[in-house]
């Protein structure tokens, strides 16, 4: 089936199968590799992209259903050079161990700062409900995306 | 992990998705936000030959004042749900408890018509709905008809509906000011419940059980219980009468029965605070 979807900014088309999930559409037909696969089960947010403004697993999504949407990945947050506000907090308070977690952990920030823009720590976890980091750096995670807030006011 | 191939037919009405219902029968499957049908097809227990998918239909998307009740469109999604602010005020436990499904990315993909309709007794919304005592209206090649929640679920994901039948609302009482409380057991935030249990209260108290048998559970002993006047801890000690909970890794039966009792207890108590 022919899709269309925008991709960070930039329009794609292509002939996909049904069963084609998002990730693998973002992955190996975008060929963005950014955007993780972990557990496969939507259980542990290593996928989550945003699709039309909003996260989502990718791993349990069709591309199919994304035909017509705006996606964002990873790769579509920073300016350049310039890390997007999200990610300038990630590094500043060392957000990450492992990394594999990074990028959803990223993408579901962004889109729980878009809903809650004051978030409380509580707000925070329940937030990132859904998105685990096995290295269970948690407590610096929840640091970076109060600071990503404090920023963007 | 990958679903087995499929053909794919996008809906973009309700009569197109009942008519390849009836088209297609039981090889055919609808597809909502698929947070739950999606999972079973990549790994292989549901293996549909056609998915319709009703994601573009936004007719079935809203929460309306309707006089008595209040009108809830099948594809609304739980984040829509979350953040309603006409359920803030005339159903408050709907909108809490949609908040409390699976985790953030689930709920801006899933919708209440397609947990409902999945039929799973681990599911959050349906035992809230029973003990709400609401309505589900279906529609199928014959045109319209309702389902009281008492005879909409059957076994485990079984429902009343028919392979040609779409469900398209939910209708649930208004109810301002009413106690409640949900009361979820599980291992991780997001998780399915291993035990819940819910509680409304509005002149009479009704009670629901997630995950005690093979549908949602009204706790009948419970409320009885408590019509006669009996304590919220009295009348927890018979949540667990008429359950068949299951064993599985997570819980035994008895474990499930403790569950039942303790959640119950504490529901009841929340409720009324």
């Amino acid at each position: 089936m022919r899709i269309e979807a925008t991709v960070n900014g930039k329009p794609h088309q292509h002939d996909v199968e049904p069963r084609l999930l998002l990730v693998q559409y973002v992955r190996e037909v975008v060929g963005l590799t950014g955007t993780k696969i972990g557990c496969d089960t939507s259980s542990c947010g290593a996928c989550t992209v945003l699709v039309d403004g909003e996260s989502v697993k990718s791993c349990t999504m069709l591309a199919v259903q994304a035909d017509g949407s705006e996606i964002t990945t990873v790769e579509g947050l920073a300016a350049g050079d310039e890390f997007h506000p999200v990610q300038a907090a990630f590094h500043e308070h060392h957000a990450l161990q492992c990394g594999f977690c990074t990028a959803g952990m990223l993408m579901a920030t962004v889109s729980l700062l878009d809903e809650i823009p004051n978030p409380t720590e509580r707000d925070i976890r329940l937030g990132l409900e859904g998105n685990l980091c096995r290295c269970t750096g948690y407590h610096n995670i929840v640091e970076a995306v109060l600071a990503a807030a404090e920023s963007r006011r | 992990m990958i679903p087995a191939a499929f053909d794919y037919l996008r809906a973009r009405s309700a009569e197109e998705a009942v008519a390849a219902l009836r088209e297609h029968g039981d090889d055919a499957k609808l597809l909502a936000g698929g947070m739950s049908l999606l999972p079973l097809m990549k790994l292989r227990l549901a293996t549909p030959a056609i998915l319709v998918d009703l994601g573009r239909v936004r007719e079935f998307s809203y929460v309306r004042d309707a006089g008595e009740h209040l009108a809830v469109g099948a594809l609304t999604r739980h984040r829509d749900l979350e953040t309603n602010e006409l359920l803030a005020d005339q159903c408050a436990a709907l909108r809490a408890v949609a908040a409390e499904v699976g985790d953030s990315k689930v709920r801006h993909r899933g919708t209440i018509g397609g947990s409902v309709a999945h039929g799973d007794p681990a599911s959050d919304l349906p035992a809230l709905l029973l003990a709400l005592d609401a309505t589900f209206v279906v529609r199928g090649p014959g045109g319209e008809r309702t389902v009281p929640v008492r005879e909409f679920f059957h076994g485990f994901l079984e429902t009343a509906l028919e392979p040609d039948e779409l469900l398209t609302e939910i209708q649930v009482p208004k109810l301002p000011g009413a106690g409640f409380s949900y009361q979820k057991f599980q291992r991780r935030a997001q998780d399915w419940a291993i035990v819940g249990a819910t509680a409304v209260r509005n002149g009479g108290t009704r009670v629901a059980l997630v995950n005690m048998g093979g549908t949602p559970l009204r706790a009948t002993g419970v409320e009885e219980s408590l019509a006669q006047g009996a304590s919220p801890a009295e009348a927890a000690q018979r949540a667990a009468e008429g359950t068949e909970p299951p064993g599985d890794l997570n819980a035994t039966p008895d474990y499930r029965e403790h569950l039942g009792r303790v959640l119950v207890r504490r529901a009841l108590e929340a409720a009324s605070a």
